[in-house]
């Protein structure tokens, strides 16, 4: 029986991005849908009632929510290929740490700088340079978080790192954790030259309006 | 035989129920261990050495190597040590269980949380949070015995902040939160839960839980 894989999404969705580059990485083919997020489906209303968000991957009819679940999922069904995880319950359980860090930690800490102002963003810009510091340590030398391979802390990671790169870049928001970082930086230049990783990005000027346009509405410029 | 343990070893806090998670789940298995009670005011060498990156507890330190975070841990647990699975073979009730297991700790708990510890002025809205939390509960665990199905799993270990430290937190706070009224499918889990031999003899103490609690709800006034 063929698998029908389709993915309920939103373009500028790094959740969404973690599970585009895990299917490419696979291999495997899927209808993507894109969501208006101000006027959900009914399908996504049903398939995600709970949280009503996308990303939502739909498997012959049954949906899976949240991303890095979803990701996992991904990696123990189509396990023939690119393994996302390691073996080893003890790495598996650091992997699982990092991406957990990545989730809370380092995302709420990005939200943060995102959606303040003046003094409130200062300290928010600090506190996400302390977080940057501490994944660059914990990268060290190796090329990807897992080792010599894209794993599930690089699948966690780089959307969310592409999204305040994007907002640094065209942006008069400068964070500064540049020179503290080399080593993610060059993490994030390798995971980019993996097809898998750039088909999945959003076209990057298009997400800075939108980051633009999201800070306006909440008055946060100008 | 008896699963070889090597050393494990977890710096906890009894009331908490995080780290109650892990005493349940070591328990589950049968797996020996020793167990270390941090003071949170004075954290030790080991957890801050340990869990650098948040300094909390619980950890578990198993030949050496620590793990922590209690959702981690406790599939460190079920990847470890084989008897009593507290996750199923098949991956998408696994991707189920993982769902709620990490919807308790995101929205669940912390909304329960707020309600029982709101002030007046942020009661009524609070409470209302909760109670909606409460229903999606009530919604999936309908008639199974357990979240697990049959045996106990993942996600009942993760609620049992709801299953047992919600009705001893409500009664010190004169609050109706989690009642048969209410939420008679959760509740008689909650019974199911509470009675089942190996988690009676895990769970902390009621009447010292209570008095813990209550010293803190009356330090607080």
């Amino acid at each position: 029986m063929a698998d029908e894989v389709v993915l309920l999404d939103s373009w500028a969705s790094p959740f969404g991005m973690r599970l585009r580059i895990a299917l490419a990485e696979k291999g495997v083919k899927y209808e993507y849908k894109e969501e208006d997020l101000s006027n959900k489906s009914p399908l996504l209303l049903q398939l995600n009632p709970v949280h009503k968000k996308i990303p939502v991957l739909i498997h012959n009819g049954k949906p899976v929510c949240e991303s890095l679940i979803a990701v996992q999922y991904i990696d123990e069904v189509w396990n023939q290929k690119s393994p996302l995880l390691p073996s080893d319950p003890y790495q598996k359980a650091q992997a699982r740490f990092w991406a957990d860090y990545v989730d809370n930690k380092f995302g709420d800490c990005l939200r943060k700088v995102f959606t303040s102002k003046g003094e409130e963003q200062e300290a928010a810009k600090k506190e996400f340079i302390d977080c940057l510091k501490l994944l660059e340590e914990q990268l060290g030398d190796k090329p990807y978080f897992g080792g010599d391979n894209l794993s599930f802390v690089d699948v966690a990671l780089v959307p969310l790192y592409s999204l305040f790169k994007a907002f640094e870049t065209f942006g008069n928001l400068n964070i500064g954790g540049d020179h503290q970082c080399p080593k993610l930086i060059a993490w994030a230049k390798r995971c980019l030259q993996r097809e898998s990783v750039f088909k999945s990005m959003p076209d990057q000027h298009k997400f800075y309006d939108l980051i633009c346009e999201n800070r306006r509405k909440r008055g946060l410029d100008q | 035989m008896a699963a070889d343990a090597g050393q494990v070893k977890l710096l906890g806090k009894w009331p908490s129920p995080f780290s109650n998670r892990v005493v349940l789940a070591l328990k589950l298995k049968g797996v020996q261990y020793n167990y270390f009670e941090e003071d949170l005011s004075n954290k030790s060498e080991e957890l801050l050495k340990s869990n650098p990156v948040h300094k909390k507890v619980p950890v578990l330190i198993h030949n050496g190597k620590p793990i922590a975070e209690s959702l981690v841990i406790l599939e460190y647990i079920d990847e470890t040590w084989k008897s009593n699975p507290l996750l199923p073979d098949d991956p998408y009730q696994r991707a189920s269980a993982r769902f709620w297991a990490r919807y308790l700790d995101e929205k669940c708990l912390p909304a329960l949380w707020d309600a029982i510890w709101s002030d007046e002025n942020g009661r009524a809205k609070a409470v209302e949070e909760a109670i909606a939390n409460l229903k999606i509960l009530e919604n999936e665990i309908k008639d199974k015995r357990f979240f697990g199905g049959e045996s106990i799993g993942l996600v009942d270990i993760a609620a049992s902040f709801v299953g047992y430290w919600v009705g001893i937190l409500q009664e010190i706070q004169g609050l109706e939160l989690l009642t048969v009224e209410k939420f008679p499918k959760l509740v008689k889990w909650s019974e199911e839960f509470t009675s089942h031999p190996v988690i009676k003899e895990g769970l902390p103490p009621r009447d010292e839980l209570f008095a813990f609690f209550n010293a803190r709800a009356t330090a607080s006034k």
